[in-house]
């Protein structure tokens, strides 16, 4: 077989972060290339340059695709020579018809006037090969989530593809639709196109893959190849395997005896799907001075789970209980869940963290105005005065407090939000993803504010999807998969492979 | 770190005077719509002969201007909550007719008359609100209908007719002076003193919070533009008060705005509930998760707008002292845009009211200033569309290079 594609030493950096640091790709003629490796691993960056996302000078390292170096400027460029990208998230258009989006951008027109007939019948041809029967004047939004899934595969064969890459296509599918995916994909192999096929399911890895790249921290740790047969053990050993070096601050333990807030049977479902069941019967507690982890991958529930808690900003039909120090209370808007003693800071700080035009001194006190407050009056003085603090405290880089958040680092503005919570003072603080996005030297100084959190009494509740972050900064962990909690650990006892086993075991019971 | 420099400067002149244009250029967004009303002043009291400042026409200026100004307080709320109010110039008219109809038609006594057209207002804008608040229905399409709505209330109430004349009293509302409680004789000695400790006031208030930033260190402005700003400030406003007392005084209905402005100014920048609503308006989705309650202060904006419509609507009113079906056309157009031409975004979360205020003084001296030149309606309409044009990109290039 001769190789298509081959990916040279491409580095690829973000102010403050190397997301790809001399990763190489060789992908052979007509196999499916598997891509695994955590979160932020860099596996969709690595694609986003293959398809011309990241335009060619905005990288280092050579593409070369069928022979020839390429320098794809943009994602039309690469679809030009056969690389189709299809995202995690659908780029349908909802309200379009099967037929309109599969040649959106691609019309089948003369002279600006659109042919429906060739559209119509372009699509039902591209439909049949992915085996999906439906109308070509069907609406989308009409198609279950497999099927919007099909109308895109359909949609890349319509530009005639050679090397198909596919981003957790399976993420949001029911097994059925999983099942019937991964058999298009080998039937598309046997007519000699091309896939790379990026996934956390090791266990449909190694249904359909020839070779898998595994990628970590920015580098390609290895090349396995599948015909020598793998177990799922190795490709977790080369996906998580990193010593914990000093990129942590010391654990000393704080945990207390006395339980800061204890969650009974809590369920949520979806709100616009009522059907679907988001998180599932979850129990847990955390203690005073203790950090508690919990661990899983996207989708599990976490962020679900935690902004359900958080006065309900997620979800219906909430159902459970919670004790805030052996206390139960009742928590149905965000008011009252602060009131509780109870704090939430985002995984998304652009979108519900922080507001972007507003000064670092504004932000700070959001969530707890009347602190700075005489009455219904803002202190300014107070209010500087606080800003200043937490300027300090966090280590804020900025040239003021009178800086507009938008401009900060990633870092920064997660330090902002930080300082907001901090500010309303919670005796439960729940942190999702808190470093996402932040260079290492920022994250070891959230980690320090963490323990030190931990130290003074507060209970603190880490979402991650970084394993070595969870090993690193909790004292216990809980691993949540498809909405329930399907284990619990001290981190003394947990490594990233019994994490990833808890996962899998699970994921293959359900 | 500011601070520090500009202490240790203050025996250079130069240096000040350097620091304080560079700070002056940085600030361009903020006083760039001050310096446009001045010159466009400026341009106006050249090109009429001094007509324009002259007392009467003063005074003139500030009773035409009167009820857009009330309304652009309010309406500066409700963009920076991140929506807009379409139906402001029909409630307006209705409340107008419907105060014509309580008055003239059904002798109820004109103090009564007028609480319980403010009642009205406030209801029309909760029933407006209801909908954006809690049901989430765009603003644009809520007041969009409500503009319909109530012009269409305002014929009916009205059977198309004018109704007038106002009692005398309910006249005063819009054309009275204050009385001159010193007997002035000339010279309105009461308003011009009124107008003195006013500025007095501005000026204390500016050199206390100075002192309290002094105290933490964040003071940002040099004090040679501290100084300069305020001194111009003082001498406006005495200059003002002194052209009107040599008028009749100061008029009623500049002592309501002039109220209004001072308390909505208060609410927005210093109170927890203003800040609550940049809040809202700048990242509903962030306050929401802050614990802010942004419904209920949806709600209020919309209530708000309501009862200054409302009394706009008697101020218009007891201005014409009749009420007419055409009263009110259109006016929404002209406190929508005073706010945007005083710096407020499209998007919420920014905007102040004094920029409002000054927004709509722009677009008045330029009515007053072009009709005083004989420049027909048809041009009025196209500078005044290309001024609010101007003014948005001014302060759009403004903030990319910012």
């Amino acid at each position: 077989m001769s190789t298509i594609l081959e990916m040279r030493a491409i580095t690829k950096e973000f102010p403050g972060v190397k997301a790809l640091d001399q990763v190489s790709l060789s992908v052979a003629e007509g196999e499916i290339h598997a891509l695994v490796g955590e979160n932020g691993a860099g596996k969709s960056t690595l694609m986003k340059v293959l398809s011309g996302v990241y335009p060619h000078g905005s990288y280092t390292g050579d593409i070369v695709y069928d022979g020839e170096v390429k320098s794809f400027g943009s994602i039309r460029d690469s679809e030009s020579d056969g690389i189709i990208i299809i995202h995690q998230e659908l780029a349908l258009v909802p309200l379009l018809s099967v037929a309109e989006n599969i040649f959106l951008g691609n019309e089948r027109a003369q002279r600006g006037v659109i042919d429906w007939r060739q559209t119509r019948e372009g699509a039902a041809e591209v439909l049949e090969r992915v085996g999906l029967h439906e109308h070509p004047d069907t609406i989308v939004d009409n198609l279950g989530l497999g099927k919007q899934q099909l109308v895109e595969i359909a949609k890349a064969l319509s530009k005639n593809v050679r090397l198909l890459i596919l981003d957790e296509p399976t993420s949001s599918l029911n097994e059925t639709d999983s099942e019937k995916l991964l058999d298009l994909l080998l039937e598309f192999k046997a007519r000699g196109i091309t896939s790379i096929l990026i996934s956390h399911k090791l266990n449909e890895i190694s249904r359909v893959a020839d070779t898998i790249t595994v990628i970590r921290d920015g580098t390609a740790v290895s090349r396995l190849d599948c015909s020598a047969g793998i177990s799922e053990d190795d490709i977790i050993r080369d996906m998580v395997g990193r010593s914990l070096d000093d990129r942590y601050p010391p654990r000393i333990p704080h945990a207390r005896d006395e339980i800061a807030m204890e969650v009974k049977n809590w369920c949520v479902t979806h709100p616009l799907h009522a059907e679907r069941e988001v998180v599932k019967d979850v129990s847990f507690n955390v203690k005073k001075g203790e950090v508690l982890g919990i661990a899983g991958l996207m989708g599990a529930g976490r962020t679900e789970l935690a902004m359900s808690l958080f006065g309900g900003s997620y979800g219906a039909n909430i159902r459970g209980e919670v004790l805030m120090n052996g206390t139960p209370v009742q928590m149905p808007n965000v008011r009252s869940a602060i009131n509780a003693g109870l704090a939430y800071a985002t995984e998304d700080r652009k979108t519900y963290g922080l507001v972007l035009d507003d000064t670092i001194r504004r932000n700070v006190p959001l969530a707890d105005l009347e602190g700075v407050a005489n009455g219904i009056v803002v202190n300014s003085a107070k209010e500087a005065a606080v800003g200043n603090q937490y300027r300090d405290r966090l280590n804020i880089k900025s040239s003021s407090i009178e800086q507009e958040t938008v401009n900060l680092s990633g870092g920064n503005q997660q330090k902002v939000v930080l300082s907001k919570w901090l500010f309303s003072d919670p005796d439960v603080l729940i942190l999702d993803e808190p470093t996402r996005g932040i260079d290492v030297g920022a994250k070891f100084e959230i980690y320090t504010v963490i323990r030190e959190l931990a130290a003074s009494g507060k209970a603190i509740i880490v979402i991650s999807s970084e394993l070595p972050e969870l090993l690193g900064i909790t004292d216990r962990l809980y691993v949540m998969n498809e909405g329930r909690f399907v284990g619990e650990m001290p981190t003394e006892d947990a490594s990233q492979e019994k994490i990833m086993a808890t996962i899998i075991k699970s994921g293959d019971q359900a | 770190m500011t601070q520090a420099t500009t202490n240790s400067v203050h025996d250079q002149p130069n240096i000040e005077v350097k620091s304080s244009w560079s700070f002056l250029r940085s600030h361009m967004r903020e006083y760039g719509i001050l310096f446009a009303l001045v010159a466009i002043m400026i341009f106006f009291q050249i090109t009429t002969d001094g007509i324009l400042l002259k007392p009467v026409n003063l005074t003139n200026l500030i009773l035409q201007n009167s009820y857009i100004i009330i309304m652009a307080v309010g309406m500066l709320l409700v963009i920076v909550a991140g929506h807009i109010d379409l139906s402001v110039g029909s409630v307006m008219g209705f409340i107008g007719a419907l105060a014509a109809v309580m008055i003239v038609n059904w002798d109820i006594p004109y103090p009564i008359a007028a609480i319980l057209c403010l009642i009205a207002g406030g209801l029309i804008g909760m029933a407006q609100g209801f909908w954006i608040a809690y049901l989430r229905i765009p603003s644009f399409i809520v007041t969009l209908a409500g503009m319909l709505v109530f012009k269409g209330l305002t014929l009916w109430l009205l059977a198309g007719q004018s109704v007038g004349p106002f009692p005398k009293q309910f006249q005063l509302i819009a054309s009275g002076f204050i009385p001159d409680l010193f007997g002035g004789e000339d010279l309105n000695l009461f308003s011009l003193f009124i107008g003195v400790l006013v500025a007095l006031i501005i000026v204390g208030l500016a050199v206390r919070s100075r002192m309290e930033a002094a105290k933490t260190g964040s003071i940002e402005e040099p004090f040679l533009f501290f100084a300069a700003k305020n001194a111009l400030i003082f001498i406006a406003l005495i200059y003002m008060s002194w052209l009107m007392a040599d008028f009749r005084g100061l008029p009623n209905v500049f002592i309501v705005m002039a109220l209004l402005i001072a308390v909505y100014s208060f609410v927005t920048s210093r109170t927890t509930m203003g800040r609550r609503i940049y809040a809202i308006g700048g990242n509903e989705k962030a306050a929401m998760l802050s614990g802010i309650n942004s419904k209920k202060l949806t709600f209020f904006t919309f209530a708000n707008m309501g009862v200054l419509a409302a009394l706009a609507g008697l101020v218009f009113a007891a201005r014409l002292n009749t009420a007419t079906p055409k009263a009110g056309l259109g006016f929404e157009l002209d406190v929508i845009a005073a706010v945007f031409i005083g710096g407020a975004s499209m998007a919420g979360g920014v905007g102040t009211v004094v920029g409002a205020v000054i927004g709509a003084f722009i677009m008045g001296v330029m009515n007053n200033g072009m009709s005083i030149l004989g420049i027909g309606i048809d041009w009025q309409q196209v500078i005044k569309g290309l001024v609010l044009l101007a003014a948005v990109v001014f302060d759009v290039m403004n903030k990319k290079k910012g």
